[in-house]
């Protein structure tokens, strides 16, 4: 059987009637299997990349999101070429910490980095990354602090949470030798000297000169063209999609793009409901979709759906995009004083996972998640079991069952989901 | 294809209808086994094919066409398949100005274009090509999926005219098959999407529906498939057939078995 991966293997075929006009197409959808002896051997490109490895179940290049245990529950990692949207919480404090461990990923992993945003500079946003922890160093110290949490209970068997205690624990400490997902420490700022040894470049809307591009007038938001315009010429520039072959050594681009949608950006889909530009996000997102597939790429939007007024377009969002991940934090709500929330900052919805060159994809049994936030750590762990309703368990009253369940909304099947009164 | 699936609309890649409109459609849950199965179906029915993707680039349905049996790379290249890949030619269509009308031309205009060049570019690919040509059936247009044409500013009405032309000249003239793939928003306000999906559902054939378990998400049953068999333009003064299964998607089929009898359950 010919082999399925052929790096640049798909231009060329008579048959498209739209055939593009860039001679070897680099996507990163391949499977790196064993090659046919008849092709050209043009080596394993895609194994030598720092900072990434193939998806288990199907080889699909991974990167990751700077967040271990995030990367758990997306089935290993981000796939290279798709679209991360990160549905922001309420004040934008959690989702811009997500966007800030991605970018923090990316510079130790010696990723380039594209950051665009329309509210802050750049290069002040790599500023205020996070500090990596680095094995040697800090293992110590982590040590001191799970050993100190961990004394009182680990003696005793659990009597009233048994179920819990037969579940595997989800990891929570940095592994020793990973060069794939690191932590990082929120409270210290990034060394100045990583920084300057990364590669990046910023996109700062209010500093953009206008574009020269002939698009009609209102098909898109101005701010978008400038965006889309930027992102190609660097792909381009630098041969992320392969168009330089001189090149030798293969890199990732990260992109972050911060509060996409937010009026800053010239739209006005968090004002009105049905506005002029309103169209104007989802061609954005298709286009940016079809820069990502062709190219050794990954992007992370932020975006404020909570501010969306028409909800159907958060509907055609979500299908444009690959991987959505929906942050809703506590501060601020009656869910802050919950009893039963009281060790968390907020609940994460993995809304969507693709099935990318598959049938199925990974989906986490788990769907309700809350999400915690410690000095050095960010940890995401299910919040509690569903139920047991076998017949020999007594159940605590009635009421207060009642109405921490209706406080849990749609907790279970975000993705098959079902009708919203039938969840308990 | 899915023998199981096969079975349950009682066709075979030989002796399977022609003239037909088929609407798949998924609600609350993915739907996209259905485009591979009708995909590899037609392709081993020898069929000429015309997908017009819009959402997937070309390696994933390789991929997952050579889980079914299928190599699209192949088909494509003797002419069999004539693949427009959606992402790629947005691309193209947006950085560069293009002297001939693109397929996606309306991705370059300001209010709500028409599907004309899509439409002129799927009669271009499945015309028949004179008598020289290795014999391929019938053809079969192939669409995955029509929501995101919505999304991208075009109206109801525009895809509503595309779909018309493209079953006057694929189902009527050339005596081919269309397979088209809608998203139902459900709860969600979404008018276009809803009028799309009525107007499409009263010409269709067959309309495969896939929806979520009412119960939520379930590790063992993925969803659940209704198949309803319509005859539009007769009366109906007899009733519309319809069937519905739970399904498991795995890793190179799909399982279907009866309302409650998943084997997990058993």
């Amino acid at each position: 059987m010919a082999a399925v991966a052929t790096c640049g293997g798909d231009a060329g075929s008579a048959g498209s009637a739209v055939a593009t006009a860039s001679k070897s197409n680099v996507t990163s959808f391949q499977r790196r299997g064993p090659r046919a002896s008849g092709t050209n051997d043009s080596g394993p490109r895609l194994v030598s990349i720092t900072g990434t490895r193939p998806s288990v179940r199907n080889g699909q290049l991974l990167v990751s999101t700077g967040l271990p245990a995030l990367d758990q529950l997306l089935g290993g990692g981000l796939a290279v070429g798709t679209v991360l949207l990160i549905e922001e919480d309420k004040y934008n404090i959690y989702s811009s910490l997500l966007f800030k461990y991605f970018l923090a990923e990316g510079i130790v992993n010696g990723h380039t980095l594209l950051v665009a945003s329309a509210n802050e500079d750049p290069a002040n946003i790599l500023q205020e990354l996070p500090a990596p922890l680095l094995d040697d160093n800090c293992k110590k110290e982590f040590d001191e602090d799970v050993y100190n949490r961990k004394t009182p209970e680990s003696n005793i068997k659990m009597k009233i949470a048994w179920r819990y205690q037969l579940l595997p624990k989800m990891e929570i400490g940095p592994v020793s030798s990973s060069r794939f997902g690191h932590y990082y420490d929120a409270s210290k700022r990034i060394p100045q000297e990583l920084i300057e040894a990364s590669k990046w470049h910023g996109f700062f809307l209010p500093e953009k000169i206008p574009s020269t591009l002939k698009v009609e007038p209102c098909s898109l938001t101005h701010g978008y063209i400038k965006l889309l315009q930027f992102i190609q010429n660097i792909i381009y520039e630098e041969g992320f999609d392969g168009s330089n072959p001189q090149k030798k050594q293969k890199n990732i681009l990260r992109i972050g793009i911060q509060n996409l949608g937010s009026p800053l950006w010239g739209d006005d889909i968090c004002c009105t409901e049905n506005g002029d530009s309103s169209h104007s996000l989802t061609k954005f997102l298709y286009v940016l979709r079809g820069l990502l597939r062709t190219s050794l790429s990954v992007c992370i939007i932020t975006m404020p759906t909570h501010l969306i007024q028409n909800k159907a377009v958060i509907a055609h969002i979500t299908n444009l995009s690959d991987i959505v991940v929906g942050l809703e934090s506590f501060i601020g709500s009656e869910r802050e004083t919950n009893p039963l929330y009281k060790d968390y900052h907020g609940l994460i919805h993995i809304r969507q996972i693709p099935r990318l060159n598959n049938l199925v994809c990974d989906e986490s049994d788990v769907k309700d998640l809350g999400f915690k936030l410690k000095r050095k750590l960010f940890t995401i762990e299910r919040l509690h079991l569903p139920p047991d309703l076998s017949d020999t368990v007594s159940r605590s009253s009635k009421q207060d069952l009642a109405e921490s369940a209706k406080r849990l909304g749609p907790g279970c099947g975000m993705m098959a989901g079902g009708k919203k009164h039938l969840d308990f | 294809m899915f023998p199981e699936l096969n079975n349950l609309l009682n066709t075979t890649p030989d002796r399977a209808e022609q003239g037909k409109l088929t609407l798949l459609c998924d609600a609350k849950t993915d739907g996209s086994f259905l485009v591979h199965h009708f995909l590899s179906f037609y392709l081993k029915a020898n069929c000429k094919v015309c997908f017009v993707a819009l959402i997937q680039s070309f390696s994933h349905y390789n991929i997952v066409g050579q889980k079914l049996g299928v190599n699209l790379t192949m088909a494509r290249e003797r002419g069999q398949l004539v693949f427009l890949e959606g992402l790629k030619s947005a691309v193209d269509v947006f950085f560069q100005p293009q002297e001939k009308p693109h397929p996606l031309q309306f991705l370059r205009e300001a209010n709500a274009g028409n599907l004309k060049p899509l439409f002129e570019f799927v009669r271009e690919a499945l015309k028949p090509v004179g008598s020289g040509e290795a014999g391929w059936t019938y053809p079969v247009l192939l669409v995955d999926d029509l929501s995101v044409l919505l999304s991208l500013g075009l109206g109801a009405v525009a895809v509503l005219d595309f779909i018309h032309y493209c079953r006057a000249t694929v189902c009527w003239e050339l005596k081919g098959n269309v397979v088209v793939l809608v998203h139902d928003s459900g709860d969600v306000e979404d008018e276009e999407n809803d009028i799309l999906l009525n107007g499409l559902s009263h010409q269709s054939h067959l309309i495969l529906r896939a929806e979520g378990l009412a119960t939520g998400f379930c590790r063992d049953v993925h969803g659940q498939l209704r198949i309803l068999w319509r005859r539009p333009s007769q009366s109906t003064s007899q009733r519309d057939q319809s069937l519905t299964y739970q399904y498991k998607i795995q890793d190179r089929s799909v399982s279907f078995f009866a309302k409650g009898m998943s084997p997990a359950v058993l």
